[in-house]
């Protein structure tokens, strides 16, 4: 345990390093180039920073706190994904009680059957029982106009920001042979690198960005930005291996994998943006949009990291 | 005195939970589109869908504003239970004004008006009631012309509340978690010489233009 919470801690201090640089950077360029703050791309950045610090410290405490704080935090992160999906989606009255549910009861269900450790109950839960249940509690109500989108959207709003959002604290009851109590790394491990790739993407698509992969999805997410930013986090991932069960070239995989994952996670997410007309998620994180904004790339990595750290590594 | 303190407290302590819970549910965000959050005195007239329509705009004023507001509530609602009351009268500080003109004792527009002779803000719901239709808005009916007519110092502020219909529809017990948001819009006051009529049309369409692009009606229109 003692290991774990060096390791840790030694990452925390790299975070904040790496933050305290991002915020001196963000503060120079804002002095010497518009200091009056009416340039659009350096408030952007510096409103993304500060949010950046803001989460940090979040996770550090829920991280602290043991897996009690890691799994409330994810349920409440859950609960303002869903709340931000919703929102979007085509609802009418007859669909009241079924997303009540989803929320009050599938969702609260899902981090306890985590906590519980039940494997065989939290991975069926909501691809079988409430995509059964969901649509028998709507139909019910005897309306049948556009039942099949309603239902659709309610059944992937739960998908996107439940099943695979707990994903993630699932990651800390894995048990891996010669990495008893340091599991919590596991998850640093992944928000990090897939956090790092969206940053370096970012970046390297501001920097050098021409051709884009989606020009209809999202002129910002460039040829340029996936690969330096894909590659760029990739090697972190692979300095990091020393926190993980991995070998270096394991890590360096593991990388690439959810890195791809998560770009396209992006991609997937920005599509439904564009469908519903909107440019954030919503509205809770200054200079990120809502929460989904910044999950979009963790919710579709989580599964894939989960099942492979679980086949390869694993005894459960 | 002991008594009295503990009501008070007791009324803050409610008040902050129920803004607690509105805030955990809908994540409420105040858009102050023409109009700034100053201690300006007030009347604030707001689409009517929901009962927590103004506890939602209440949960959005900073502090000092709230402590000087006062939702004008139907008496015959709130006076119907001893919690209600309680939430109504103690929490609230609202108008209570009754709105079943044979038993009524009291000239609404008059509590209406003593309201605003002392200083507080209102906030009112010129439907009149609640809007069940599919229509982004009932016909205002003539309070909100009276009132700018009997006290034209006093500016009136547009507020659009988006999306609280779906979050507890009529009858249902349990809400569903969605985004709201309250937009606050630039003042209008009566006019010397407008008649009712033009006055409560220009009062719908200031409404009106507070709304998301996909709820307003046509643009023709909100532009006439």
């Amino acid at each position: 345990m003692n290991g774990m919470h060096a390791d840790f801690l030694t990452l925390l201090a790299g975070i904040i390093g790496l933050l305290i640089v991002a915020s001196g950077v963000g503060y120079v360029l804002k002095q010497r180039i518009a200091p009056d703050g009416n340039n659009a791309t350096i408030e952007n950045l510096n409103a993304r920073i500060l949010a950046w610090w803001g989460m940090t410290a979040f996770l550090a405490v829920a991280f602290l706190a043991g897996r009690g704080g890691v799994i409330l935090l994810f349920a409440f992160v859950s609960f303002a994904a869903l709340r931000e999906f919703v929102t979007l989606t085509d609802r009418r009255r007859a669909d009241h009680w079924a997303i009540a549910a989803a929320f009050f009861v599938i969702l609260p269900a899902q981090y306890a059957l985590i906590w519980w450790e039940w494997y065989g109950m939290w991975s069926a839960l909501i691809p079988v029982y409430a995509f059964l249940i969901l649509p028998i509690i709507a139909v019910l109500q005897s309306d049948t106009e556009d039942f099949l989108m309603r239902i659709s959207q309610m059944q992937w709003s739960l998908m996107i920001c439940v099943f695979c959002a707990s994903h993630v604290p699932a990651l800390l009851f894995l048990d891996i042979p010669g990495f008893e109590g340091r599991n919590v790394l596991l998850i640093v491990f992944l928000i990090v690198v897939v956090q790092l790739s969206d940053v370096l993407q970012y970046t390297w698509g501001k920097l050098l960005g021409r051709h884009p992969v989606a020009p209809k999805l999202s002129p910002s997410k460039t040829w340029e930005g996936l690969i330096g930013g894909v590659a760029s986090a990739t090697l972190i991932g692979t300095a990091l291996w020393w926190i993980t069960p991995f070998t270096p070239l394991q890590a360096a995989l593991m990388s690439l994998i959810i890195t791809l994952a998560g770009f396209f996670g992006g991609l997937v997410m920005s599509a439904i943006k564009r469908d519903r007309g909107v440019k954030d998620w919503g509205h809770m994180i200054a200079g990120h949009g809502g929460f989904i904004d910044r999950l979009d790339s963790v919710v579709f990595s989580a599964p894939i990291f989960f099942h492979l750290t679980r086949y390869f590594w694993s005894m459960t | 005195m002991g008594q009295l303190l503990f009501k008070l407290f007791f009324a803050w302590l409610t008040g902050n939970a129920i803004t607690t819970f509105a805030r955990f549910i809908t994540a409420v965000r105040a858009i102050w589109d023409g109009v700034e959050p100053v201690p300006m005195q007030r009347v604030y007239f707001a689409n009517h869908t929901s009962n927590g329509d103004f506890i939602l705009i209440w949960t959005v004023l900073p502090p000092n504003l709230r402590a000087q507001t006062r939702p004008v509530a139907g008496a015959d609602y709130w006076l119907t239970s001893p919690l209600r009351t309680f939430i109504g009268r103690d929490v609230f500080n609202a108008v209570l004004i009754d709105r079943n003109s044979e038993t009524r004792t009291d000239d609404p527009m008059q509590l209406i008006l003593d309201g605003i002779d002392t200083g507080a803000s209102l906030i009112i719901f010129p439907e009149g009631t609640r809007n069940m239709t599919d229509a982004p808005l009932l016909p205002f009916k003539s309070g909100i012309f009276n009132i700018s007519k009997a006290r034209p110092e006093v500016d009136l502020v547009p507020v659009w509340i988006d999306n609280l219909n779906d979050v507890m529809p009529k009858g249902k017990l349990v809400p569903i978690p969605l985004l709201c948001t309250v937009t606050f819009g630039a003042p209008i006051r009566a006019e010397a010489g407008e008649s009712r009529e033009d006055f409560l049309k220009r009062a719908e369409v200031a409404l009106l233009n507070l709304a998301p692009k996909d709820k307003q009606p046509d643009d023709a229109e909100v532009a006439a």
